[in-house]
């Protein structure tokens, strides 16, 4: 949507409160944000790790709501059921301090601080005095055969080559982590 | 004494020309050839009998057969002019073609550009028997004769910079062939960074042009120039000195020809080809094939090229004089030939830069093929190891003579009617000084040619063991170049033949391109080959006599400029201390305080640059203000080096907090713009 | 609902995942805080898909083009997880660390 100048910023006004779907937000966001701050601040590696799940699964609930069920099961099946635990296997196989110590972070944090508000200042900033409290529309379910048809008329190539990605990883992963034979 | 055909063709449009029918609309084949097979000898080029030579001597040969093929038909019919296109691709407003151009100037690059390199390939399989990386070495020699194919071969900037850039990554891969010496691989990166750093030019150029006139089709940019387009005008100047610049790499002209004598690392047929056909030739054929614009609307910018061509022409044959690599003679002395083509552009005569061009191609390959064979013989580049090889290598003794007259200007040989058409065309655009130097560097050319011929060929032999002509399938690519280095001055001698002319002028409908002697500067011409002579008499009686044991500096050593012209003028030396070091050297460690000290910094260095430049102009422009303009600069860079090295940590997380910072300072700056 | 909302919480858990980049030396937690951005940035196209197709002014279909898209950069993020702890599990088999700051051998 084009910026209207005439508009003004609208930040007070980001959502309605008397429609139900905006508390359920709410909550969501609540949770996500909760679940992100512990995920960047908790001195407990597998802490961090749960604590992703519950953003994921939070991001997933929004998914739904914005009536993308498919990639909301995606979320659930890709990242809390195969990337999570192949986090929770690099922890244990780096032998990460489970707990206690404070040598996971850096001691000076306020220059990370600095940049984080600054990105989310410029960010929502932007967003919000460009956007303003435009509706998002119906949030109507787009069909799972909507988006296969969509993958694979108009975005066949680019699946393609996803999948060489994938496969290059793959290949790359296994070549990483192997060890050498002598050793 | 001259006149003006091709204004005339420009205004009776192209129709004069015919299109070339089935043969032109195949030209695509002449590029796409080589890469295919340039593919198929990287895929399985080991595992047939020649080890994938086959396929590189077949590719270059198809170019040779088709570019001679398309210049006879040109030469006999009417002239063809012809324009493919596929579209590839579209981004914003902008097409993207890949085109192929069938004129007379196409024809005749693809000609020479397939007959040198046939020649090169033919030779390189007899030089580079035994040698390491046979396949590797066939691959990119093919891709870098594909890759020149390309550029000229190009309807659109945008190809034509891809065949550059190609250029470019073949020559590096193959002047570093023997990479296994760091001093050769340090020799590629030098041509590739020095080339690189002119591409930017290029680059910023082709894009001005192409947002101002709308499209990337350098047919469709010139038509902008006949019609004398406004706003192209208005960056014309500017878009002509990038080109220039771009080509000034390519071309190795000054301030940027340092990297040509180090790519002599390569192995020797590659000198010749990339000395001969493409790369340094890059460049003129760009200036020649946009030299409408050039001469329409930049003519100050054709001033420049005629300087900066002076400069080289005769700064890069004084250094030949001194050298004791015969490679390396061979490359200053094209250094300096090119300077002659280049100024020849810039005085307005495009005929005549591009007959030297093509002369030049045929006894300059010759030429280096003729070191080549003699490197082999003795295994040694240097001239002090050699001497009396008369004896021992007829057939190479008998045709480096020919392209050593052919470059010298000796009558009747190939270079005699270039450089003589170069020089009168000096006097024509009324440069005296252009053409006194033209002159000056004739006589150096003889000189430094004969100094090579003496000193190789006669006296007695002063290597080891015992030298041995080279096989058949070296000395024949050197005899077919020879016969070309005799000839090929015929197609274009003032008033009698002018098919060269009606070569490079059959172009689309461009305008003006340049004018065609009709008749001999006799002034001039006696000139020019009294210059030649004299360069042989001196160059005989300096180096002929006791050619044998003389120490051969001892000869003509002019206090005060061999030192300098042995330092390549110090020019490397300023790069090296001004510019490379202190930016090579570790760039470092992180400041939370960056704020307070970046300012102390800035006037510090303002303090020091103005420092330095005052004492530069005290210093005067001798030896010492030269010295002290080095230190001074290069403190400056050691300096500002030093302080933000600072800002390299090492330390990821300090980048990436940069980095998400710089974000920020953009969507703000962008906001800012926007309301 | 708004398209703000969404895009304000989006921008709340991007900043998030930058500072978990930033501020934390274990390797395998700056992963996780990339995936956290990760996923802002999956909510920021899907949200933007459905609301640009709602406004009526493109085709048919850009709600499931901007998940087509979240699709693949999870996609994406899936190979990114995993050569990125193979290349952790190398560094941690040759160091014994995966702390980011002792990995600071490209400097001067």
């Amino acid at each position: 949507m084009a910026y209207d100048r005439s508009r003004p910023p609208a930040i007070g006004i980001l959502m309605d409160l008397g429609d139900i779907r905006n508390w359920v937000f709410l909550v969501i966001a609540v949770v996500m944000l909760a679940g992100s701050i512990v995920v960047v601040t908790t001195r407990n590696v597998v802490h961090a790790a749960l604590m992703l799940v519950a953003t994921l699964g939070g991001a997933a609930a929004i998914f739904i709501l914005l009536g993308a069920e498919f990639v909301a099961a995606t979320v659930v099946l890709v990242y809390i059921g195969a990337v999570v635990v192949l986090f929770l296997f690099g922890v244990m196989i780096t032998r990460a301090p489970l707990g206690g110590q404070g040598a996971l972070d850096h001691s000076r944090k306020w220059p990370a601080a600095l940049t984080a508000i600054a990105t989310f200042a410029v960010l929502a900033g932007s967003t919000v005095a460009f956007f303003g409290d435009a509706e998002i529309g119906s949030g109507d379910p787009v069909l799972t055969s909507e988006i296969g048809s969509s993958i694979f008329n108009r975005f066949v190539i680019p699946f393609e080559v996803v999948s060489f990605v994938l496969l290059a990883a793959l290949i790359g992963g296994i070549v990483l982590a192997r060890r050498d034979p002598e050793a | 004494m001259v006149n003006g055909i091709s204004l005339m063709l420009a205004e009776e449009g192209h129709g004069a020309f015919s299109d070339g029918g089935l043969l032109a609309e195949g030209a695509w084949l002449i590029v796409v050839v080589p890469f295919v097979a340039t593919l198929a000898i990287t895929l399985f080029g080991k595992r047939l009998p020649w080890k994938g030579a086959e396929l590189a001597l077949g590719a270059v040969g198809f170019a040779l057969v088709y570019g001679g093929a398309l210049l006879l038909t040109s030469w006999f019919g009417d002239g063809i002019v012809h324009e493919g296109s596929v579209k590839i691709g579209e981004f914003g407003g902008f097409e993207i073609e890949w085109g192929w151009v069938v004129d007379g100037l196409s024809s005749m690059m693809f000609f020479v550009v397939g007959l040198v390199s046939t020649a090169c390939f033919v030779y390189a399989v007899g030089y580079m028997k035994g040698e390491v990386r046979w396949t590797a070495f066939f691959a990119s020699f093919t891709l870098f004769a594909g890759a020149m194919l390309m550029l000229v071969s190009a309807a659109n900037l945008i190809q034509l910079l891809i065949g550059w850039e190609l250029v470019g990554v073949s020559s590096y891969l193959l002047i570093g062939h023997y990479w296994e010496e760091e001093e050769n691989s340090s020799a590629a990166i030098k041509a590739f960074i020095v080339n690189k750093i002119a591409d930017v030019g290029l680059v910023i150029g082709i894009i001005i042009a192409a947002i101002t006139v709308g499209t990337f089709t350098i047919s469709e940019i010139l038509a902008k120039v006949i019609e004398s387009d406004s706003e192209l005008d208005d960056v014309a100047t500017i878009v002509a000195l990038l080109l220039f610049v771009g080509a000034m790499g390519k071309s190795a002209q000054f301030p940027f020809h340092v990297w040509l004598p180090d790519a002599m690392a390569g192995p020797t047929p590659v000198s010749a080809l990339m000395h001969a056909a493409t790369m340094v030739t890059a460049g003129v054929y760009l200036v020649a094939r946009m030299f409408p614009l050039f001469h329409e609307m930049a003519p100050g910018v054709l001033d420049f090229v005629l300087i900066i061509g002076t400069i080289t022409l005769v700064g890069a044959g004084l250094l030949a004089i001194v050298q004791d690599d015969i490679k390396r003679v061979l490359a200053y002395s094209t250094l300096s030939q090119l300077g002659y083509m280049t100024a020849a552009l810039g005085a307005g005569a495009y005929t005549a830069g591009l007959f030297h061009l093509f002369t030049h191609a045929f006894f300059k390959s010759l030429l280096f093929l003729g070191a080549g064979s003699v490197i082999h013989a003795v295994h040694s580049n240097n001239m002090s190891d050699m001497g009396g090889l008369r004896k021992h290598m007829p057939k190479t003794f008998w045709t480096f003579i020919v392209g050593s007259l052919a470059l010298a200007g000796i009558a009747p040989l190939a270079g005699f009617f270039s450089k003589d058409e170069i020089l009168a065309s000096f006097n024509e655009a009324g440069r005296p000084v252009v053409l006194l130097l033209g002159l000056v560097t004739a006589f150096i050319t003889a000189l430094y040619m004969s100094r090579a011929v003496f000193l190789t060929f006669f006296g007695e032999y002063k290597g080891h063991g015992s030298p041995h002509e080279s096989p058949a399938i070296m000395t024949l690519p050197m005899q077919v170049l020879a016969g070309f280095a005799v000839v090929a001055g015929l197609v274009n001698i003032p008033g009698i033949t002018s098919t060269f002319y009606e070569w490079v002028s059959t172009r689309a409908a461009t305008g003006f391109l340049g004018e065609h002697a009709t008749s001999f500067d006799v002034p001039v011409l006696l000139l020019g080959l009294l210059a030649g002579l004299a360069g042989i008499a001196l160059g005989y009686r300096l180096y002929y006599p006791d050619a044998a044991t003389q120490q051969e500096r001892d000869r003509l050593y002019v206090r005060g400029l061999w030192p300098v012209l042995e330092n390549k003028y110090y020019i490397d030396d300023l790069y090296m201390e001004g510019v490379v070091n202190p930016i090579k050297g570790p760039i470092a460690r992180f400041i939370d305080w960056t704020n307070s000290y970046i300012i102390d910094y800035v006037v510090n260095l303002v303090g020091m640059l103005t420092r330095g430049l005052g004492k530069l102009v005290y210093g005067g422009l001798d030896q010492r203000g030269i010295d002290l303009a080095i230190n001074e600069v290069s403190a400056g860079a050691d300096f500002l080096g030093g302080k933000l090295r600072y800002i390299q940590t090492g330390k990821i997380q300090h980048y990436a907090t940069w980095l998400f910072l710089g974000a920020v300072a953009l969507v703000i700056g962008f906001w800012i713009k926007v309301t | 609902m708004t398209l703000s909302q969404f895009l304000v919480l989006s921008a709340g858990l991007f900043s998030i995942g930058v500072y978990g980049v930033l501020i934390r030396r274990n390797a395998v937690l700056i992963l996780l805080s990339v995936e956290v951005m990760l996923a802002a940035v999956n909510i920021n196209l899907v949200a933007f898909g459905q609301y640009l197709e709602n406004t009526g002014r493109f085709a048919e279909g850009t709600a499931a083009s901007g998940q087509v898209f979240a699709l693949f950069v999870i996609t994406v993020a899936a190979a990114e997880v995993g050569i990125g702890l193979a290349i952790v599990l190398l560094i941690f088999r040759n160091r014994s660390s995966v702390n980011v700051d002792e990995l600071d051998a490209l400097k001067w």
